[in-house]
């Protein structure tokens, strides 16, 4: 099936005559693999380069152009038991790739620039003390500032960059005292240089600078690594549409390359990968990926279709639409920008810390010049101590106190299969004292399932599973499914509209609509206790049967809902859904706090009533129709089968059939946030050492260089504790 | 202390040929995959005879 798929829109040029490709690979976790790919694809003739990236799950493939299909890298790769997708860096992860390189290119210039700082900085430290002549040590510090000016001027850019931004904005942010710092420190140290003093302060300037590098840097690889591995999601979906490409002529393309206008086919059993109307065809869909609604509803000519709606009975063609025309999608799209633009208000726990400390410094500084003054020391010895201050304050620890914690968190939480997607998920995840879930895909699996196999004879569900081998249909599909069937039937037929039927050892066998079995009766009484499920009938001989196909809820999310109860956070279910449906799964799951039929405003207006009255709220959900409420909750997640909309809002993305991940989310935002506070903490508390030596006029460069990495060690050394994971 | 005339200029270049290289290994892509280099470093050569170039 794979190798239907049109490579052409992945393949790049690589020079040369050389074609490049990129493939995301699912399964790739350890050295071992590494080897057997790499090793594996180089034996292909005409191969030039075959190199994995363990890091991200990819493999970069390039080859002499012509020579090989690049089916044959995806069948070869699925022979080892490696499913391969094409991919496409999207613009979002170039960019964050970019900057990530740029701060390591930055802090590698700091770095360099302060260890070679530093074999000039101690023999002065000695020297001060034993015999150094005050040409020598002039010397030296004219050598440091040859270093230290340009690789600051240079690696210092993103605080100078960001604090004049803030300062344009009327606002200040941690940057403006970090530049103060750095350029005080700097000009101070050039004048004493000047001036034959016995102090410079070039090495505590541009090691402030590596430190914060750091910090910038870690969060920025944080940010990139998720960005990589939601690009590999995507690609993994390996979403293709079959597009026109005359009137009568097919052609199976990636959905990435369907321009609006285009007209695509879809089939019974396709999820529809684009947004648009139908112009030929009538089918019954299934829209609950985008508006909750687990029960079918029916398209015709001139009906609006989204991306994620699965196609159940007849086949339809549509026109891929730009995101305009439905009446949906255009409000969902308005609240949206809604949502987003209060969010964006959310002031970080950094933005805070910063806030108050700024003034608090500055302050300081200031008070201590004039204590100076008055005490009558000179002008110039006031102004010095008042800006080593300044330096020995320069929030150094400050910088790598969040970062650090964060990049660590994040790691655990990738292990419990959660993704994040914004840098500050995680201190408004920990805040979060009431869950709302969506239902259909978030409490229940996007599957169908088989509820009534416990009613059934085994070999009867066997056989009904490799009957249901020859439909496409998506009820039909889930007992294949739940049977494990592997070896359809042979001489079967199909019915249009109504079923599968055949020949199997001499009797008559069906599967299809309860009609076309006969088994009315039997469908009526399960759907009499079961008004959600969908029903398909078997009938082999005169044995009939009925199978009862509906979502069923994710297997742990009873013992979720509990432990959430326990941990003191209340948990409501807000669905799209109709009232029957969302009642048995509350009753079930043991929520008393349900709401059905919700519309997307009515889901926002939910979260603000609980927001006046002042909870804050983690959003669990993943249709379309649940998109403007992530956006508009305190925090939110979505299930890794979430439509695109739902994915790219929420803070974070969690992996597989359970739902365990939004429990471990919130346990481990809980830790990090604790981590980040005492990280802020330890910040202060080696402020409150070391601000009054400074105050007293008694740091030397020696103290402020000991003191910053010890600082910025110990906040370290902290962060590493949010590493221990949690038992979810 | 003439000898600071040497070694001085000798030690910063050396720092600044340090620099370039880092900037060099930065420029070609080697710390794009840092799990996957740590894991490189120990695997086992490829038999010379298994195919011409080690990857």
């Amino acid at each position: 099936m794979q190798a239907e798929i049109d490579f052409s829109h992945y393949l790049k040029s690589a020079g040369s005559g050389l074609i490049h490709l990129d493939l995301a690979v699912e399964g790739i976790n350890c050295a071992g693999c590494m080897a057997k790919i790499e090793r594996n694809l180089s034996t292909i003739p005409d191969v030039t380069s075959a190199r994995v990236n363990l890091t991200d799950s990819r493999l970069a493939l390039e080859w002499k152009a012509g020579a090989v299909d690049p089916a044959l890298f995806v069948n070869r790769l699925a022979e080892l038991g490696y499913k391969a997708y094409p991919f496409e860096r999207d613009d979002a992860e170039t960019l964050e790739a970019q900057r990530a390189q740029g701060l390591l290119r930055r802090l590698g210039v700091a770095a360099f620039a302060a260890m070679n700082v530093m074999m000039l900085s101690i023999p002065v430290w000695s020297g001060n003390v034993s015999d150094m002549l005050p040409e020598q040590r002039d010397f030296f510090h004219w050598l440091s500032a040859l270093i230290v000016l340009p690789a600051a001027a240079y690696s210092a850019q993103p605080f100078f960059s960001s604090a004049l931004s803030a300062l344009r904005a009327r606002g200040v942010n941690m940057d403006v005292p970090i530049s103060i710092g750095i350029v005080l420190a700097l000009a101070t140290s050039v004048i004493e240089t000047v001036n034959h003093a016995e102090h410079a302060y070039f090495d505590a300037a541009i090691m402030l600078i590596a430190f914060l590098l750091a910090g910038r840097y870690l969060d920025q690889n944080m940010r990139r690594r998720t960005r990589a591995f939601a690009g590999n999601l995507a690609a993994l979906k390996s979403e293709t549409a079959t597009k026109f490409i005359s009137p009568t002529e097919i052609r199976t393309v990636p959905a990435a390359a369907i321009q609006p206008g285009d007209i695509v086919l879809l089939r019974p059993g396709e999820r529809c990968a684009v947004d648009g109307n139908v112009i030929e065809g009538r089918s019954e869909v299934d829209q609950s990926l985008i508006t909750g609604e687990t029960l079918p509803a029916t398209v015709t000519p001139g009906s609006a279709v989204f991306a994620g709606t699965l196609v159940r009975s007849g086949t339809l063609r549509v026109r891929a639409s730009a995101a305009s025309g439905g009446t949906l999608l255009d409000e969902i799209s308005r609240l949206l920008d809604h949502a987003l633009q209060a969010r964006s208000r959310y002031l970080r726990l950094a933005e805070r810390a910063s806030r108050l400390y700024a003034p608090v410094v500055h302050a300081t500084a200031f008070l201590t010049m004039l204590g100076w003054l008055a005490c009558g020391a000179s002008f110039h010895d006031s102004i010095v101590t008042a800006i080593a201050v300044l330096i020995i304050t320069c929030p150094c620890a400050l910088g790598l106190a969040i970062p650090a914690v964060q990049t660590v968190a994040s790691g655990a939480l990738f292990g419990s299969g959660v993704l994040l997607n914004a840098g500050d998920a995680i201190e408004r995840t920990a805040e979060i004292d009431r869950v709302i879930f969506d239902k259909t895909g978030t409490l229940t699996l996007p599957e169908l399932d088989v509820a009534n196999l416990a009613d059934i004879p085994g070999e009867v569900v066997g056989l009904a599973g490799r009957l249901a081998l020859s439909s496409r249909h998506p009820v039909a599909a889930a007992v294949a499914r739940k049977a494990g069937a592997a070896s359809p039937l042979p001489n079967i037929q199909e019915e249009p509209g109504q079923g599968v039927y055949g020949l199997h050892e001499g009797s008559p066998i069906r599967l299809g609509r309860p009609s076309f079995c006969g088994a009315d009766d039997l469908a009526n009484e399960i759907l009499c206790r079961d008004p959600e499920a969908s029903v398909v009938a078997f009938r082999y001989g005169e044995f009939k049967y009925v199978f009862a196909v509906r979502q069923r809820l994710r297997a742990d999310a009873a013992d979720v809902v509990a432990e959430l109860a326990r941990m003191g956070i209340a948990v409501e279910i807000v669905s799209g859904d109709r009232e029957p449906a969302v009642r048995v799964a509350a009753e079930q799951l043991g929520v008393h706090e349900w709401r059905a039929g919700v519309s997307p405003v009515d889901k926002i207006a939910r979260i603000e009533e609980l927001a006046r009255q002042g909870c804050k709220v983690l959003m669990v959900g993943d249709g379309l129709n649940d998109a403007p409420a992530l956006a508009a909750a305190h925090a939110s997640m979505s299930p890794v089968t979430a439509t695109h909309m739902s994915q790219a809002v929420a803070d974070a993305v969690f992996l597989g059939e359970r739902i365990a991940p939004v429990l471990a989310a919130v346990k481990v935002s809980r830790k990090a946030l604790r981590l980040m506070r005492q990280n802020l903490w330890l910040a202060v508390v080696y402020n409150v050492l070391a601000v009054p030596i400074a105050i007293a006029g008694l740091v030397t460069p020696l103290i402020a260089a000991a003191a910053m990495s010890g600082s910025s060690i110990i906040v370290m050394l902290n962060a590493l504790r949010a590493r221990a994971r949690e038992a979810v | 202390m003439e000898v600071l005339i040497i070694l001085v200029p000798l030690a910063l270049s050396l720092g600044f040929v340090g620099l370039l290289g880092f900037l060099w290994s930065l420029k070609s892509g080697q710390y794009d995959d840092l799990d996957g280099a740590a894991w490189r470093a120990i695997a086992d050569d490829e038999p010379a005879s298994d195919h011409g170039r080690s990857k």
